[in-house]
């Protein structure tokens, strides 16, 4: 099956042009590239996208490109950026690299999962589902009752709660409970 | 640096020198400051401390990799260890809980107050959790291997029991420290949150020296002691 791929990119001739090299790709469905991010919303819901090509300079994190869509960003980059920004995205392409090159950093990208343990750096922050577990965890639910409210399997939640003890540093209960409270995810008195 | 410490004719003196982190633990050992040029030998002597045992500890605490040989404790007299631990427990709870604490509070008074409520808490449920875990040990393993060294019968308990039992104090330190880390308000100002890293650090890592000793030095001790006393 091919990978939709969505290009967020101001300038429209390096968008067309990345539009051509790719097209020419079986890889990848190449989806209709947007210029800025204020129809992100709509177009990540009716284009679907495997993947995401984002203007580096648009946003500050790939979160800001993938919303709760946990699908690899890839930064574009044909500016001075910051080394610790770069470190955010999932890959990085550069407007002189070539085509070969390009279709080699976005298969790559595809192939790992993002929030995936074993490529730490990507991304640290909460993904919404992670962010709903948390809530549940910092209100003193189990595993089982986590997963019957809110309607996942237990092995689901526990491979959440993974990824929010590698996110946060934080294991204890305990500690979450104050992570959630410090971030205004929950109110002290739902405490159980 | 990670030599093993085993010269009892060194200067005391210099073996501090060398390995600052042990200002905190020989008076746990029952042996104070002030050692003028004396060597290890004579210090350990005027407090009636075994040379051998002190190095022992001293080489636990400063270095991560010492893992002591099984013929090399049974040779060691071990009459220090329970005061010594019971030591570092006094000064865990008199000492080093209180003090964090006090840095918390003062932290917490730069929280908004549903925060700072949480945040305290925390720490006091952890202060609560060491000490029922040293209660145990105190009450229960304490007793029972001064039974056996006294020759009383030893009652039921056994010490196979307790590395089965025995709960990491670190953990939620290290949670504590994320916390500072990375999620407390950046309005938060004043040289409590500094000092508290530090003082966490270092508490994180003597828990971890101590329960070491528990595990490694304590437990095959008492279990030879057991085997006699059958």
């Amino acid at each position: 099956m091919k990978a939709r791929l969505l290009i967020i990119e101001p300038a429209q001739m390096v968008a067309q042009g990345l539009v051509a090299m790719l097209n020419e790709q079986t890889r990848f469905k190449v989806l209709e590239p947007i210029r800025s991010l204020d129809n992100l919303t709509e177009r990540l819901i009716t284009g679907r996208p495997d993947i995401i090509i984002v203007n580096i300079g648009l946003v500050d994190s790939p979160t800001e490109a993938r919303a709760d869509r946990q699908v690899p960003v890839v930064g574009l980059v044909y500016q001075y950026v910051p080394a610790e920004k770069l470190k955010r995205f999932d890959a990085l392409i550069d407007i002189h690299d070539s085509q070969g090159a390009v279709v080699e950093t976005l298969t790559k990208a595809l192939n790992q999962q993002p929030g995936d343990n074993t490529q730490p750096a990507a991304n640290y922050e909460l993904s919404r589902r992670e962010t709903d577990v948390l809530i549940e965890v910092a209100r003193g639910y189990t595993n089982k009752e986590i997963a019957d409210r809110l309607n996942v399997s237990v092995h689901t939640v526990i491979s959440h709660r993974k990824n929010i003890m590698h996110k946060t540093g934080i294991k204890s209960v305990a500690g979450l409970t104050v992570y959630a409270i410090l971030n205004n995810l929950i109110d002290e008195s739902v405490v159980v | 640096m990670n030599e093993i410490m085993n010269d009892i004719h060194r200067r005391m003196s210099d073996l501090v020198t060398d390995h600052v982190q042990l200002v905190t633990l020989l008076p746990r050992i029952g042996i104070p400051l002030g050692f003028g040029e004396r060597s290890v030998a004579d210090v350990c002597a005027r407090h009636g401390v075994d040379p051998q045992f002190l190095l022992l500890i001293c080489n636990v605490y400063c270095n991560p990799h010492y893992e002591p040989e099984p013929q090399m404790l049974a040779g060691i007299h071990m009459d220090g260890l329970v005061p010594y631990l019971r030591g570092s427990h006094a000064y865990y709870v008199d000492n080093r809980l209180p003090h964090i604490a006090r840095h918390l509070d003062h932290i917490a008074t730069q929280l908004p107050e549903r925060v700072a409520a949480v945040f305290k808490r925390f720490f006091e449920e952890y202060q609560q959790e060491v000490m029922a875990h040293f209660a145990h040990e105190e009450q229960v393993v304490f007793p029972h291997i001064e039974a056996l060294t006294a020759g009383r019968p030893a009652g039921k308990y056994s010490i196979d029991s307790f590395l089965r039992d025995h709960s990491n104090l670190e953990d939620k330190l290290n949670d504590l420290l994320q916390i500072i880390f990375k999620y407390l308000p950046e309005n938060v100002t004043g040289d409590d949150t500094v000092s508290v890293i530090y003082d966490i650090i270092l508490l994180a890592h003597d828990l971890n020296r101590h329960s070491f000793v528990e595990e490694h030095v304590m437990v095959p001790y008492v279990r030879q002691l057991e085997k006699s006393n059958l």
